[in-house]
């Protein structure tokens, strides 16, 4: 009797999610005994042309994380869909697009420029950029193209289930695995995790007043952290009460703030939607001087309240960008 | 019944409104648009939906179609959304299966191209129609009405409407910031155009108010909190220190004729300051209630500690005074409210060029009212302030009214008043009265014909805004008198008139703290700070907050007859309000899912009906559906999406969103 077989894959990510599951520890041997894990690039060798090989369907599951914003990407994607029963949005970037999805403010011919001219490590005088084809010694080379847009990958194929984070933590990880492996799965499209906010397990929720008021915001740098106390009372922006719980509040129990990587409920279509009308609403300037000073609190506001979320968001893309 | 599992079957109807809609929207083509719309069992058009054959249409189409939606496209959802609300529960589906679109208010009056209007009011139905599939049944619930009342203001608006349902049984509290209540009608002399006697009409009404079981008079007091809604409002009411025991004061006035300034000394609120009062005194001879008042800013005992108290010895055992006294409040429970808190006069001395506060002989209408009344300082004696009595008098008309520069709005009573105060000036003093005015305004039963008295009477009128009013004399004739220059629009030329006595028309302003009241309240004011009714004609006392009717001048200028008659529809409203019982409350409100809820507070300081609380053992946020009035606050601002309101569910307004934008 063979046993399922279980892909990895990597798209536009960083490779933390990978990390999560090497975080398994020992668990990870549990994993292995139950499955075959046939594709997982960052661990073991393997060609596209075996998987291509594969039966539709005959791949279990696969947990693929990390955006999609190349031509490659894509067709893994679509590859993939085709070959897995179950296709896993593994991780933030694959969920909502994550981190690369804030790439969606900016044209690409901005991004490329930044990358491969203006970073400050970056030495290239005759400002070669990557070519799509290339011809040496008579061979020639292709490199995937980069996409206008960063997409979540559910905005490409078809996804069955969620497992967010960035990275996932290994515990939500073992519980998703179990599942598919049990076959005691929820409704396709739900997401693997539990669907309250962070403030129901957080530490602090006790600590936080019924009218916070925010007088001005503070970045966790700025100012020496309460470590009891809810972030919100302490004027520090905790993405908590709008984004899922599941994590075990990791990131609070660590005297940080909640960077929301779990995104929203299934209840909210715009997680930064969500936590802006209810921060703005609890700011306690009224006139217009106050408002903006407590929001200079807030650089970078895409980045605070979409960080992870901004690609599957209802803004999705800076509105000329094309597509 | 859960019709979303059943097969959608949307019945839509496009009104014509005669051609209030059909003039600017084709209505035949939206009705064959939205007929090819999935799931749109039919699709008509009719000339008034909101007739009895309308309604009938719609409940017939339901039995006959098997019609489990509908959606009206017609007027505004707050004229006839009720209409067919009722007609859909009549065909036999609950009443929350049907949508309203808005094509007149948001489209055909508002649009003069057809195409394009029709185009708009296409995709407008669509979106209703996206929208209604996902429309649930709910249940409108009963909320019982506190049957007390509370009437904001003394004045003859206050007295009027307290006095009615007082009389109905009710039980009525009449609060009023000044020591008496009578408002401005106590201080006019005579009445236009009858010329009845204000006191003699008003105070027997006063003392009744004052003596009637089912009334609470509580002068000399404010309401500071208002908390609560329809049918169960809380109110806390301030009581000013007036240094009196209201209830041991039997009205003797034996300690102001005791009090140790002999003579009166300061000046006289009641009498628009041309008489004296002292310290310790009653506002006029018929205040209600009959009791007297230490005013702590000229009483020496209040205001320094050292006086012989010669008015507490006079009191005797009676012991009324107590210079004791602090603010007491009290909190009230009642059911609904009728806010009269009236009007003020315009500062007259914003038009300097009328020289009021300058010259000693120009006086307000007020003033005058009070010179010309028979208890008033003079005792009625028309005297000027350098003490002439005046041979000719000039009355100007639209004084902070009509003006740009001032106050744009009519104030529809001084042409009236002036012209009454013409004649009582006339009778006291034979004098030559001329009234200088831009239109003379006499809409009123009567009152035509009571200018008609006048021009018989010989009162001159001249037609014309006036420039200014001068002493600076440039004849003989002028020396030592108020000339009035004005361009006297009939003859056609700048004349000059010398007169003894000027009396400006002052026009009629929200009271100074309106805005304050009308947050108190939770009213809606006009950009000029009158109270705002809900609706000019059908519904002119009530406002957007159910249960709290206006009455009188706090709503526009208006005149007794006009003030007294909505006094009386304001008591009405109440009274219909309380002996239905119960009110009905939209199902609209919003609710939390306790069990997704994450218990992050941020809902509970935001809603302005205090209704969320915090249950610290399920550690979850509450609504109280009660007290909930649907504004969909905290459900826009739940982060968590844990917070959900009738009627506006995501799907819902999203599909609505999709609707429109879908369209091409």
């Amino acid at each position: 009797m063979s046993k399922p077989k279980l892909g990895i894959y990597w798209c536009a990510s960083c490779g933390g999610c990978e990390e999560t599951v090497v975080d398994l520890a020992e668990d990870i041997l549990g994993v292995v005994e139950k499955v075959d894990i046939v594709l997982w690039p960052v661990a073991m060798d393997f060609k596209y042309e075996d998987l291509r090989a594969m039966e539709d369907k005959s791949i279990f599951a696969t947990l693929l994380n990390g955006a999609i914003r190349s031509t490659e990407q894509e067709e893994m994607a679509h590859l993939l869909r085709r070959k897995s029963q179950y296709l896993i949005a593994y991780g933030s970037c694959a969920v909502t697009g994550g981190i690369p999805g804030l790439a969606n403010q900016f044209p690409r011919e901005q991004i490329l420029k930044y990358v491969y001219e203006e970073t400050p490590s970056t030495v290239n005088e005759k400002k070669t950029r990557p070519q799509l084809k290339f011809v040496e010694s008579g061979r020639e080379v292709h490199l995937p193209e980069l996409w206008n847009v960063v997409r979540s990958l559910d905005q490409v194929v078809d996804v069955d289930f969620y497992v967010p984070g960035c990275p996932p933590t290994p515990n939500i990880t073992r519980e998703a695995v179990n599942a598919l492996l049990s076959g005691k799965l929820p409704p396709k499209g739900s997401v693997l995790c539990p669907d309250k906010a962070l403030c129901d397990e957080c530490a602090r929720k006790d600590s936080k007043p019924t009218n916070v008021a925010f007088v001005e915001f503070k970045r966790p740098h700025q100012q020496l952290l309460d470590p009891t106390k809810c972030f919100l009372a302490q004027g520090v922006v905790c993405m908590g009460p709008a984004t899922r719980s599941g994590c075990g509040a990791q990131c609070t129990s660590g005297n940080m703030p909640c960077t929301g990587c779990f995104g929203g409920t299934s209840r909210v279509r715009d997680q930064g939607a969500k936590i802006l009308s209810s921060l703005c609403a609890n700011i306690e300037a009224k006139d217009e001087a106050g408002i903006n000073k407590a929001l200079e609190g807030i650089p970078d506001p895409v980045g605070t309240f979409y960080r992870y979320g901004l690609a599957k968001s209802l803004l999705r893309r800076r509105v000329n960008l094309p597509a | 019944m859960n019709s979303n599992r059943e097969e959608l079957r949307i019945g839509f109807y496009v009104c014509h409104c005669g051609h209030n809609i059909a003039a600017t929207v084709d209505c035949a083509e939206v009705a064959r648009y939205v007929g090819t719309l999935p799931h749109v069992a039919l699709s008509r058009e009719y000339k008034y939906m909101c007739s009895d054959p309308g309604q009938e249409l719609i409940q017939q189409d339901i039995r006959e179609h098997k019609l489990n939606r509908v959606v009206v496209a017609s007027c505004s959802p707050l004229l006839h959304e009720h209409t067919f609300r009722g007609a859909t529960e009549a065909g036999g589906l609950n009443p929350f299966y049907f949508h309203m679109v808005n094509i007149r208010e948001h489209n055909s009056w508002v649009h003069t191209d057809r195409k394009e209007a029709t185009e708009k009011a296409k995709a407008l139905a669509q979106a209703a129609i996206e929208r209604v599939a996902h429309h649930k049944a709910l249940e409108v619930k009963r909320v019982k009405i506190h049957a007390d009342v509370l009437v904001v203001g003394g004045g003859i608006a206050g007295i009027h409407a307290a006095m009615t349902m007082a009389n109905a049984g009710k039980k009525v509290y009449l609060v009023e910031r000044e020591p008496t209540i009578g408002g401005h009608m106590a201080k006019f002399d005579k009445t236009f155009p009858t010329l009845d006697c204000a006191a003699c009409i008003l105070t027997p009404k006063m003392s009744e108010v004052g003596n009637h079981p089912n009334i609470t008079l509580w002068t000399y007091s404010e309401v500071t909190k208002v908390d609560g809604y329809v049918g169960n409002y809380k109110v806390t009411v301030k009581h000013k220190p007036r240094y009196i025991v209201e209830d041991a004061c039997v009205g003797c006035m034996e300690c102001i004729d005791a009090c140790v300034y002999k003579t009166p000394k300061f000046e006289d609120e009641f009498n628009e300051g041309l008489g004296k009062r002292k310290p310790v005194f009653i506002p006029f001879p018929q205040a209600t209630p009959q009791v007297v008042i230490i005013d702590p800013e000229t009483c020496l005992n209040l205001k320094t500690g050292k006086c012989k108290k010669t008015c507490v010895e006079a009191c005797a055992d009676r012991m009324a005074i107590d210079f004791t006294q602090k603010e007491t409040f009290d909190e009230i429970e009642v059911g609904t409210m009728i806010v009269a808190t009236g009007f003020k006069t315009f500062d007259a001395k914003r038009v300097p060029a009328y020289g009021y506060g300058i010259y000693p002989n120009v006086y307000t209408a007020l003033e005058v009212e009070r010179l010309v009344n028979a208890s008033g300082p003079t005792g009625g004696e028309v005297i000027t302030r350098d003490g002439r009595h005046p041979k000719s008098i000039g009355i100007i008309h639209c004084v902070g009214s009509r003006d740009k520069k001032t106050n744009v709005w009519c104030s529809r009573v001084c042409c009236m008043y002036s012209m009454k105060l013409a004649l009582l000036l006339k009778e006291h003093t034979g004098a030559e009265i001329y009234n200088f005015y831009i239109d003379i305004r006499t809409p009123g039963k009567g009152y035509e014909e009571f200018y008609n008295k006048l021009l018989d009477e010989g009162v001159h009128f001249i037609r014309g805004r006036v420039g200014e009013v001068t002493d600076w004399a440039m004849t003989p004739e002028e020396e030592g008198k108020l000339t009035i220059r004005v361009e006297d629009t009939l003859a056609g030329y700048v004349r000059r008139i010398p007169v003894d006595m000027v009396v400006l028309a002052t026009g009629l302003e929200p009271q100074q703290d309106a805005q304050d009241v009308r947050r108190l309240f939770n009213l809606s004011c006009g950009g000029e700070g009158w109270f705002l009714e809900r609706h000019p004609k059908l519904a002119p006392v009530s406002t957007f907050t159910d249960g709290i009717f206006i009455a009188g001048g706090c709503q526009g200028p208006r005149d007794i007859p006009d003030t007294v008659a909505q006094a009386g529809a304001a008591a009405a409203e109440c009274l219909a309000l309380i002996d239905k019982g119960y009110v009905e409350q939209e199902p609209n409100t919003a609710f939390v899912l306790a069990e997704e809820c994450s218990g992050c507070k941020s809902c509970i300081p935001l809603c302005p009906y205090t209704a969320i609380t915090f249950d610290e053992s399920s550690k979850v946020a509450v609504i109280n559906e009660a007290l909930c009035k649907g504004c969909g606050t905290c459900v826009a601002s739940c982060p968590s999406g844990s917070i959900v309101q009738n009627l506006f569910e995501d799907d819902e307004v999203f599909s609505e969103i999709k609707g429109v934008l879908a369209y091409d």
